[in-house]
């Protein structure tokens, strides 16, 4: 699946998208948040505040404990400022 | 579905002119317009915006909150435009226009958009200072303004 990055979650992972392959044992957001924070330092810099963080699947939020499964675009971003 | 997100300025008078054009049925016309401040939130003088955003899921968001807003109000249009890039201090960064028999329902709507055009779609704004750029904060009162819509 793609994975999306913005904002200062971009700066830090140090780009802004990449396609990953999630690993058995990752279902929900939450645990993929967890993987990416072992993936080296700059993802867990990037999600060292991950309660923080949000995301969106296919282009809708979601919550953390939504299922990863049949996604094909999982984005992760701060609390949005726009307006 | 009018929501447009752009780099370039836009005309308020000409897009409101745009969207009443030919209509006889519209009482009431409100216009909220988000303009960039040349204060940084610490105070700083501000010497630009940047705005960023989710190509794609930005006018999906944007289109959402549009449906659930003529869902609650009788409209008869709207209008979200909503700029990207570098915006410069006195430079208007939104524009939300609801249109309507009569004004409650617009007055309503236009707030209702843009608070929850604030906590849901996808922009993300950093400020260039002096001392460099810095990515806006989200506000708790922000969220509180959008809460207050919520349907119990």
């Amino acid at each position: 699946m793609k994975l999306k990055y913005f904002a200062w979650v971009r700066e830090r992972v140090g780009r802004s998208e990449e396609e990953a392959e999630l690993p058995a044992g990752v279902s929900t957001v939450a645990e993929l948040i967890g993987w990416l924070k072992q993936r080296g330092p700059e993802y867990a810099h990037a999600f060292e505040a991950d309660a923080a963080i949000r995301a969106a699947i296919d282009r809708r939020h979601v919550r953390q404990d939504a299922p990863v499964a049949g996604a094909s675009e999982i984005a992760f971003f701060p609390p949005m400022t726009g307006g | 579905m009018a929501v447009r997100v752009q780099e370039r300025p836009f005309d308020l008078g000409a897009e409101v002119a745009a969207l009443t054009v030919g209509r006889t049925d519209v009482g009431a016309i409100v216009t909220f317009s988000g303009v960039c401040r040349d204060r940084a939130d610490s105070g700083a003088q501000l010497a630009a915006l940047t705005l960023e955003h989710y190509p794609g899921m930005t006018e999906e968001e944007l289109g959402r909150i549009e449906a659930e807003a003529r869902a609650r109000w009788p409209l008869a249009d709207v209008l979200v435009v909503h700029r990207v890039g570098r915006i410069m201090p006195g430079e208007m960064i939104v524009l939300v226009v609801t249109i309507s028999a009569h004004r409650k329902a617009a007055f309503e709507a236009a707030e209702f958009l843009m608070d929850y055009l604030k906590t849901s779609a996808p922009f993300w704004k950093s400020e260039e200072t002096a001392d460099g750029t810095n990515w806006v904060a989200a506000k708790g009162s922000d969220d509180d303004a959008a809460d207050r819509w919520k349907r119990g």
